[in-house]
């Protein structure tokens, strides 16, 4: 489920810029590795184009506030267009990246197209004669998946709602270690089977500790933002292989599916309990779960004499520890946490600094535009064509939900519109324009 | 079928797209984000034209024969018919966005109607030579030997020059179908259409390359000057910018309006 997140509207002048709401993705569990279970994380992705504001424009309480006071409204649109572009870029970036590692994985180790067992989400089998007993079991493992994370959003919720922090974070934590260490070892390992490269295990042990400590720090407490960035693209592409391998085929689009439809309703049904999640943070004027949001945010400095690094820093870092974490496991697509730059707390800050926030995206969108298109990538004959259409179309989706997120402003679902297109143009091109393409390319002829 | 041939052929059919799209699409977010939607518009206008394709090919229901060689010369030129209608389609689309981005945003960061006919006619071209070439590039990474049952051995080179060519000719047709809508000089578009059909139609004669290949080229060049001339450019200026002088082509430029 991702939720994009617009900035509050000017009257809200007070409030938290923009909600998150945090998504739970389900957590893999692999009955036959007896991995320990991930969690299951709904992805919000919350998106929030915050304009620019002017300083000395602003009264010092408001600084938090999306809206700027006393600005028309007309400059106030005019700034959200002037960053919209930009923003749209800062989220194509991080996305394109993840779909080209997991496709470049795909392409070239085997092990992530090799079947080899099922997730306990979805125990029943597709290598069933008839179609429609096929299609049958798919469906059901798709209505236990969905299940499945229904119902740890909304444990999660409820633990957010009595504050269970404590929990929350342990929770985060041990899920971000575990995909941190134990995944990134099978992938360096299979990488390098397939290359046929010879590690030595005190080499293999002193890098996948390096990676995951530093992954560690970066993701929960405070590192440069460009390496929490990559390490964020890093754990969505794992996860994104994890699930490209474990869910059978018709079982994954069919999932796809449903996961847009969920995200839909999450987000916008009053009743909806990443709705819910937004509105608890935005009452308590809390950041929600700032650890697994994909934040290109950036910071200006209007030629004041007063920098403050610490709010600079504030930025970069997640927030609290102990918010950051109660959203962070890592199968959840992020939630989008928005969060202020500065930090209440810098009052005197903010009448100095122009801030452009960046964008904010779900980590769970990655993961499932990345399932997609990697699923695109490993199902049929090799073909290109299929998995540039559904990387195009994804695109396109991403940008129409920017557009209807700059015309609306609220919360919305970053998933439903790239999943759909992503959908259709994959069985489409799979279907009528590869047959036609691969025609024309034998006799060489050129439309 | 080497590493080579590989690194040659892409290099030869997406280099230029390539050096376009760094040099003058990268630094723009609104740019990038214009070339991505008529990348779009191109793969729903493939889609259309697979799906014509894929009915005319199950109404007439003979599975080998010569009708499936009609049919795909059939397929090929409606398939151009409606590239070019998607052509028109995104013209009519960015119209209506330059307008409403000029009503909110009124400064002057907003893409000239030419820039927006040069960032569509790319988009267009990358699509295209992008779904026409990748395909057989990742074949030629494998195993094989190249026209071992006879055919021509230049199968690849003569693939990637194609690919560069329709590139160009994307672009250098995008400026120009602009020029004319904008100016509504009604010919250029039939004369954008017809070379599109006459480009199509000449790739029938493969493995003729010589004659494929060299008319081709000639309709770019002459697509490529056309295009700098409806895109403001003159003699004056080329002359200008190739002499390194300008500064005096600013100027003259400002002193003109």
């Amino acid at each position: 489920m991702l939720t994009f997140m617009a900035s509050d509207s000017e009257e809200e002048v007070c409030d938290e810029r923009t909600s998150l709401m945090s998504a739970e993705s389900p957590t893999p569990r692999s009955c036959q590795e007896g991995r320990p279970g991930l969690e299951d994380g709904e992805s919000a992705a919350q998106w929030r184009s915050q304009d620019g504001e002017e300083d000395h424009e602003e009264d010092p309480d408001h600084y938090v506030c999306s809206g700027v006071p006393g600005r028309p409204a007309g400059l106030e649109e005019e700034l959200t267009l002037k960053y919209g572009a930009k923003h749209v870029i800062m989220l194509f970036v991080p996305v394109t990246l993840c779909m080209i590692v997991v496709v470049a994985t795909i392409k070239s180790v085997r092990f992530y197209t090799e079947k080899n067992g099922q997730l306990i989400y979805t125990p029943f089998t597709e290598d069933t004669p008839s179609v429609g007993q096929r299609l049958l079991n798919s469906v059901l493992n798709t209505l236990i998946m969905i299940s499945v994370i229904v119902v740890m959003t909304i444990f999660l919720v409820l633990l957010y709602k009595y504050r269970c922090y404590k929990f929350i974070h342990g929770w985060l934590i041990m899920s971000s270690l575990m995909l941190l260490f134990l995944f990134t070892y099978i992938y360096l390992g299979e990488v390098l089977k397939t290359y046929n490269v010879a590690m030595d295990y005190p080499t293999l042990l002193l890098m996948v500790w390096n990676f995951g400590a530093v992954g560690m720090v970066c993701i929960h407490w405070k590192g440069p933002l460009v390496l929490q960035q990559a390490y964020l693209i890093m754990i969505s592409a794992l996860m994104a292989l994890v699930f490209i391998k474990y869910l059978p085929e018709w079982s994954a689009w069919v999932i796809l599916g449903a996961i847009s439809v969920y995200d839909l309703v999450a987000v916008l049904c009053p009743k909806g309990p990443l709705r819910m999640l937004v509105e608890t943070a935005q009452e308590r004027n809390e950041p929600i779960f700032p650890a697994l949001i994909y934040s290109s945010a950036m910071v200006w400095t209007v030629g004041m004499a007063k920098l403050d690094p610490s709010s600079q820093g504030a930025l970069q870092l997640p927030y609290d520890p102990e918010m950051e974490d109660s959203c962070d496991s890592f199968g959840e697509p992020s939630y989008p946490e928005v969060f202020e730059p500065p930090l209440p707390g810098y009052p005197g800050e903010e009448l100095e600094e122009e801030e452009e926030r960046g964008v904010k995206l779900g980590l769970g969108d990655f993961i499932f535009y990345s399932v997609l298109v990697g699923k695109a990538a490993a199902t049929g004959s090799g073909d290109w064509n299929t998995t540039l259409a559904c990387f195009v179309a994804i695109l396109i989706g991403l940008c129409l939900t920017l557009l209807l997120l700059a015309v609306f402003k609220k919360a919305l679902p970053a998933l439903p519109i790239s999943i759909t297109f992503g959908l259709i143009f994959y069985f489409s091109t799979d279907n009528l324009v590869r047959p036609f393409m691969d025609t024309l390319a034998s006799h060489q002829l050129y439309i | 079928m080497t590493a080579a041939v590989f690194f040659g052929c892409a290099f030869i059919a997406f280099g230029p797209a390539l050096a376009l799209y760094i040099f003058t699409i990268a630094t723009e977010p609104l740019r990038v984000i214009f070339l991505i939607i008529g990348a779009f518009f191109w793969l729903v206008s493939l889609l259309l034209s697979s799906l014509v394709w894929f009915i005319a090919g199950t109404i007439t229901g003979d599975k080998d024969g010569p009708t499936q060689k009609y049919l795909l010369i059939f397929g090929v030129l409606v398939s151009v018919f409606i590239q070019e209608m998607f052509r028109f389609a995104y013209y009519k689309l960015l119209k209506k966005a330059n307008e409403g981005l000029k009503n909110i945003n009124a400064d002057e960061t907003a893409p000239s109607m030419r820039l927006l006919a040069y960032v569509s006619g790319l988009g267009f071209g990358i699509m295209s030579g992008v779904f026409s070439f990748v395909n057989t590039l990742s074949d030629s990474l494998g195993p094989g030997t190249v026209g071992i049952h006879g055919d021509s051995p230049q199968f690849f080179l003569n693939s990637a020059f194609m690919t560069l060519v329709i590139i160009m000719l994307h672009m250098f047709w995008g400026i120009v179908f602009f020029d004319g809508c904008e100016k509504k000089k009604w010919y250029a578009l039939l004369v954008v259409l017809l070379t599109h059909l006459l480009v199509s139609a000449l790739t029938f004669i493969n493995p003729h390359y010589g004659i494929n290949l060299v008319s081709a080229y000639i309709i770019m060049v002459l697509m490529g000057i056309w295009a700098f001339f409806a895109a403001g450019g003159s003699c004056r200026s080329l002359k200008l910018c190739l002499l390194c002088q300008d500064k005096d082509f600013l100027l003259f430029n400002q002193r003109s309006r």
